[in-house]
């Protein structure tokens, strides 16, 4: 007698990318290692909010980047002028970070000897969102340049992150863009959202983003 | 956008529950598919299509079940279904709501021809 049956699975997709992101936040934390993951469309200015964040770190701080995009090492040349270890993932067309590449790039830092790892996505709001890399914390990164109802077009990686970071806030004087506008509508989808804002040009903010960091890695 | 990646793990995660029956045997897979899980519809079947044709599996149907997107509110304990994500529960005005629901992507269950 032949038939169809349905069995029941209950198993998510992303299964194995979990079980490997777990394994990683469980390093991380016994390691005493930070691990932030930003993420903001392409053009945002993550390379450069490191960059700046590098250069005013201390001499002897013990981070680590990881930089992914989709094809080129510049972003990891960029960052490594400043004396801490970068590795560049290049993800060959795929757009988003997922654990396995971090597990494989980890390897190649001394991981005793970090306590901070900053993690730069590929630049895009929606796949990165789905793939947990064992981060402590998501940040999202919104520039001035882009529209200030991005939260409500995007929720999912403004509801998934700790920390929303306004970019390039010198050039407001340039563009129709609401400051209060973007954070209203990031509280919107998620109200405990702390935000910043800040220019990596010209410096202003910085001090609060330090500061924040500095926060947070005294509560890891 | 990263729908042939999620495809594949489909498919992957499909064979992978088979213990030892032969693919052909797969008739159906079932998804659950959260309205604000990122992954997009129609993006998803045509990537699996793709992924299949000219396989053992050509003939394995994807049967994808929607799911809303679902809160609750914290403070006065009402639940919310379908609709955009409200900043404020619209019984009480309050702002701790916790999502319950409408990001899912899970391999609920795989219908399979009985031998």
């Amino acid at each position: 007698m032949s038939g169809i049956t349905t069995e029941p699975v209950g198993r998510k997709v992303l299964h194995e990318n979990e079980k490997l992101a777990a394994g990683l936040r469980r390093q991380f934390a016994e390691r005493g290692v930070l691990c932030l993951n930003l993420i903001s469309a392409p053009g945002s200015g993550k390379t450069a909010l490191l960059e700046k964040t590098l250069a005013a770190l201390p001499a002897g701080s013990q981070v680590a980047v990881l930089t992914g995009d989709i094809q080129t090492d510049n972003d990891a040349r960029r960052l490594a002028r400043y004396g801490f270890p970068v590795r560049q993932i290049t993800t060959a067309g795929t757009c988003h970070l997922d654990a396995a590449m971090v597990r494989r790039e980890l390897d190649a830092f001394d991981a005793g000897s970090i306590d901070l790892l900053l993690i730069e996505n590929v630049g895009n709001l929606v796949c990165p969102t789905s793939y947990d890399l064992g981060e402590a914390a998501k940040i999202v990164v919104l520039s001035v340049t882009e529209g200030d109802d991005k939260p409500l077009k995007y929720p999912g990686i403004f509801r998934k992150s700790e920390l929303m970071i306004l970019s390039k806030i010198d050039l407001l004087p340039y563009v129709p863009f609401d400051p209060a506008a973007a954070f209203a509508n990031a509280r919107r989808v998620n109200p405990q959202i702390e935000v910043l804002e800040l220019s990596s040009l010209t410096g202003a903010g910085f001090n609060e983003w330090m500061r924040w960091l500095e926060r947070r890695r005294s509560r890891q | 956008m990263h729908e042939l990646g999620i495809a594949q793990a489909v498919i992957d995660l499909a064979q992978s529950q088979l213990n030892g029956r032969p693919p052909s045997a797969l008739r159906a897979i079932g998804l659950r598919l959260g309205e604000v899980s990122g992954v997009e519809k129609d993006s998803l079947s045509f990537c699996f299509e793709c992924l299949v044709k000219d396989t053992e599996i050509e003939r394995v149907q994807l049967k994808i079940e929607l799911c809303p997107l679902r809160y609750r509110c914290l403070d006065c304990g009402r639940e919310i279904a379908g609709g955009e994500w409200q900043a404020k529960c619209p019984s009480c005005g309050a702002t701790s709501l916790a999502g319950e629901g409408g990001d899912e992507l899970e391999l609920a269950y795989l219908e399979l021809e009985a031998t």
